[in-house]
């Protein structure tokens, strides 16, 4: 029941350190003298069957990421006119690439514009998940099933396709709100430039994202026995205490989940953004810290600073996460004992 | 499960009988306006893929017009049917890969639940930090490796990163732990049956529900993918429809008559998706999500 905690949340193995054993769990009371030829077997399986997992993971995580690492501490050197063979080479940079990426006013402004965006959509995302989870789970209500599955159902929708279609509705010539805000005679803000961008793009996440989170703090509260909400009820408790004194604090695990997972989805923002830059002039190549790195690797032809630009990402990346599960465990912890 | 809860219950709390059996207004009312919000986009392409391209930028937005035949014979035949050819390349990228990845999720969350052995929890932590490995850090290498063996620019090219899944090992351990009981292991090894056998034949079974839910989980990470293909392909024949769609979206900012098209392909790319939802709704268990599973 604690999801939020993947890596320390299996109990550190018992097991005397004797190599693989061939029982499985809680097999103590079994035969010991069933093992021989059957035994090896038994202690060969579990490599076998992680064996396809093991090669992908080597092949196409570890080695990239290490040849990630290996490129950022490497520039090419240009000799002359850069023509002819040899004339580039490969050389040593030290940390050079990451100090050129720390320093880099448009990753900065990049970071600071994904920040902005990532403090609308995440607080906003979330929010309203939890109250349509609320909702769903509050008594007496009408159309259930259809609401879930209606808020659900952009999960269905690829990023890119969803931007599109947003982008489409933010298109002045063919956005119903310009059109109303027209008959009205109201003047009709520009959707796709200044800090209107960062709503309009923070929608598109929001709209993409409320519904698989609201599913998942909605299966938390589904699995509240009903008879914690009893004695509450007879206290004479409303729906609105019983929901802000039971419920909330009962799901508190997928909360942090929701919350952990959009932060990293909001920190590797890259489709939307790409999208809609067909659409407007107001969204640079290097909106965000991703897209400088296409940018750097595939248009600018830099794979050294691209990788050093995405080795920064992924360590602030790893800092949160980590940093964030710390503090979470911390948490609950303090809660368990209280 | 729905059931449950829109009877009232016939508690004897005398809260309970008090409260008459009419609607909660305010809950039903904020759901339906949540729905109507995110039905509000898809309703859109509906009626929008029904404009011609005059249409679309003359008539209210809601108005529905009279070009849908049109713009899907236009679609068709835009450059010989390539659209169709990105359809393919999706159903093939994400069907073929999340099977594949069902299948190496399957052996590893088996391996990882029903054994122990040594280094196992290292195992597991080390493809769990795969989960918070950004795909950007992993997409720039994996190209450069990939063109090293002169891969890129092929379906192997996005069918290859996206077999393993950490995430879907993580749920398959999960389900295998909650599902397959040792006793049940045990069983299978004092009747002879070999360690392959029992994991063919006892295990996978039990946990079919569980490799429904990391199946649907990959497929729709693979179609929504929009990263890797960007850049690994180059040939727009190889295309997944998520990245064609963009493509196409392009070029229609110096030529709006593309934007019907676009908007046609919208539609059909998102319908596959939203009906194998609807399909397979009862067999999805979001419940693994959490990583709560009923023993």
């Amino acid at each position: 029941m604690t999801p939020v905690t993947p890596v320390t949340r299996t109990a550190p193995s018992a097991e005397p350190a004797g190599g693989a054993r061939p029982l499985p769990l809680g097999g103590a009371g079994s035969r010991p003298g069933r093992r021989g030829a059957r035994g090896r077997g038994a202690r060969r399986a579990p490599y076998l069957f992680l064996l396809p997992a093991a090669v992908l993971f080597l092949l196409f995580f570890a080695l990239p990421v290490g040849y990630a690492l290996h490129l950022s501490l490497r520039r090419v050197e240009v000799e002359g006119l850069g023509l002819g063979e040899g004339a580039r080479r490969e050389v040593w940079a030290g940390l050079s690439n990451y100090t050129d990426a720390l320093t880099d006013p448009e990753l900065a402004a990049g970071a600071l514009r994904v920040l902005g965006y990532g403090l609308i959509v995440v607080p906003v995302m979330l929010g309203l998940a939890l109250v349509f989870a609320l909702m769903l789970d509050a008594d007496r209500v009408r159309g259930r099933s259809f609401t879930r599955l209606a808020i659900f159902l952009p999960y269905a929708v690829p990023g890119v396709i969803a931007a599109l279609l947003w982008g489409f509705l933010y298109l002045p010539d063919v956005s119903p709100f310009h059109f109303v805000l027209g008959e009205l005679g109201l003047p009709a803000p520009d959707l796709l430039d200044g800090g209107a961008l960062y709503a309009a793009l923070a929608n598109i996440a929001v709209w993409g994202g409320t519904g698989f989170n609201m599913i998942v703090i909605y299966t938390a509260l589904r699995a509240i026995p009903a008879e914690v909400y009893e004695a509450a009820r007879l206290d004479g408790c409303s729906q609105l205490q019983i929901a802000l004194r039971i419920k909330i604090p009962m799901v508190a695990p997928s909360l942090v989940l929701t919350f952990f997972f959009s932060v990293i989805a909001t920190l590797q923002v890259f489709s939307e953004p790409t999208t809609l830059k067909p659409l407007t002039n107001s969204v640079p190549t290097t909106w965000s810290p991703l897209m400088k790195v296409y940018e750097d690797a595939f248009v600018r032809g830099d794979i050294h600073s691209a990788a050093a630009t995405a080795v920064v990402v992924a360590a602030v990346t790893l800092v949160l996460s980590f940093g964030f599960l710390r503090i979470a465990n911390s948490r609950t912890r303090q809660g368990d004992s209280r | 499960m729905t059931a449950a809860s829109t009877a009232p219950a016939p508690a004897p709390a005398p809260a309970t009988a008090r409260a008459p059996r009419r609607t909660a207004l305010l809950p039903t009312a904020a759901l339906l306006l949540g729905a109507l919000y995110c039905l509000l986009p898809v309703a859109w392409v509906v009626v929008a893929s029904t404009k011609s391209g005059r249409e679309l930028f003359s008539t209210f937005t809601f108005l529905p017009g009279t070009g849908f035949a049109e713009n899907l014979a236009d679609l068709s035949a835009y450059r010989d049917g390539v659209y169709w050819q990105w359809m393919a390349n999706s159903a093939l990228y994400a069907g073929l890969g999340a099977l594949l990845s069902t299948a190496v999720s399957a052996l590893a969350g088996y391996a990882l639940a029903v054994y122990r052995f040594r280094g196992r929890e290292a195992v597991f932590n080390v493809l769990l930090t795969g989960v918070l490995m950004p795909p950007v850090i992993l997409a720039v290498p994996q190209y450069l490796l990939l063109a090293e063996v002169n891969l890129t620019d092929t379906h192997l090219s996005v069918l290859l990163p996206s077999v393993l899944s950490p995430y879907g090992v993580y749920l398959a351990r999960i389900y295998a732990s909650a599902a397959v009981p040792a006793d049940v292991v045990e069983a299978g090894r004092t009747d002879g049956s070999g360690e392959w056998r029992i994991f063919r034949s006892l295990a996978l079974p039990m946990m079919l529900p569980g490799l429904v839910t990391v199946f649907l989980f990959q497929f729709v990470a693979i179609w929504n993918n929009f990263l890797l293909p960007y850049i690994m392909l180059g040939d727009d024949e190889k295309f997944p429809v998520t990245l064609g769609l963009f493509t196409l979206l392009q070029q229609g900012s110096s030529t709006p008559a593309l934007y019907t098209l676009v908007i046609a392909g919208a539609l059909l790319a998102v319908l596959p998706l939203i009906a194998l939802f609807l399909v397979v709704q009862r067999f999805w268990s979001l419940d693994l999500l959490s990583g709560a599973v009923k023993s």
